[in-house]
């Protein structure tokens, strides 16, 4: 039942990443070339929206379902890992037009393309776990 | 009504149903962040037994699998049967822009997808070496850079954020410099290729 929520919520998230084309290699391309403010608008609506309810969750004690805080830990400071880790993920986000929510959700559209990205981001993510040792954090 | 829905949505509307996704959730006592789940796979595969930063219970993160499930489920449901009658409108200027590196406007290829150019993301492109380059090379930059940041959009851009995360808004600014450096001088010289 509780994973049937889960797929519900997703179900949600390919539709809004559809319906808002944020899933379009035409419209990252928009963004990072500041030809709109589309992208943007939806991003920081997401942000003020949910820093608005990420505040009132703290200030009002507000609970999960379970009855448990909410999974809102900080996150350790550096700068190595987040600059050069973030600079490496931006440039595969433009290339490919694709963060990996969309990845999922154009495979729902049939680019079957996109699997070929899926597979290779996971070789990435399993080349990191190889290398972690070896590179700054 | 239904109109309402297949068309493409507002961007306020649009941020407003993503903040709903990440508070939802929050409330299930869980954390929106998409990129995770490409190291479960790593798991699922047993790369566990190798190298630990793989050693982790999977069936924790079974939820998220679930998640992105549903997120195949949804790009099918809002694609196919809420189909927007209109193709992806994009500013002219990007249009023009991408006309000269020899990318096609959103739509121009009969039978496929507005959403993507098809000079890029049909399966045969995948045999030209810019299009190996765009899925292979693009894919695993994702993979590699995602997972060095500890997040991708969700997890750093949005839920970050949103959670005033110093972290997440240097993850943010180097999601940026990558995009820009792409965008703007390696992308058209790829195109050619």
């Amino acid at each position: 039942m509780r994973y049937l929520t889960y797929l519900l919520i997703g179900i949600l998230f390919g539709i809004v990443m559809t319906k808002s084309e944020a899933v379009s290699w035409f419209r990252i391309q928009e963004m990072f070339r500041f030809e709109s403010f589309h992208m943007y608008g939806i991003i920081g609506t997401a942000v003020v929206v949910g820093a608005v309810g990420v505040f009132l969750a703290k200030r009002l004690g507000w609970k999960t379902v379970d009855g448990a805080e909410w999974s809102l830990q900080p996150k350790a400071f550096s700068v190595p890992r987040y600059l050069y880790g973030g600079i490496i993920f931006g440039l595969g986000w433009a290339l490919t037009g694709a963060c990996p929510g969309p990845m999922f959700t154009l495979l729902g559209q049939g680019i079957w393309m996109i699997l070929v990205v899926i597979i290779s981001a996971t070789l990435g993510t399993y080349t990191y776990g190889v290398l972690r040792d070896r590179l700054p954090h | 009504m239904l109109h309402l829905i297949s068309g493409a949505w507002h961007w306020s509307i649009s941020g407003l149903v993503i903040a709903l996704v990440m508070f939802l959730l929050l409330y299930a006592g869980k954390e929106f962040g998409v990129s995770s789940n490409l190291r479960t796979f790593c798991t699922i595969a047993g790369a566990g037994e190798r190298h630990k930063f793989f050693a982790i219970d999977w069936r924790a993160q079974q939820w998220n699998i679930v998640f992105v499930a549903g997120a195949v489920i949804g790009g099918f449901i809002a694609y196919f049967l809420l189909p927007n009658p209109e193709p992806v409108t994009v500013s002219p200027e990007t249009v023009d822009y991408l006309q000269t590196i020899g990318i096609g406007a959103p739509g121009s290829t009969p039978g496929f997808s507005s959403y993507v150019p098809a000079e890029l993301f049909t399966l045969d492109e995948l045999f030209t070496l810019r299009g190996f380059l765009m899925a292979v090379g693009g894919g695993f930059l994702i993979g590699f850079g995602s997972r060095w940041a500890g997040g991708c959009t969700s997890g750093h851009a949005i839920s970050g954020l949103a959670n005033l995360q110093l972290p997440s808004l240097i993850a943010v600014v180097g999601f940026f410099i990558g995009g820009l450096l792409m965008s703007w001088i390696l992308l058209p010289f790829i195109i050619q290729l």
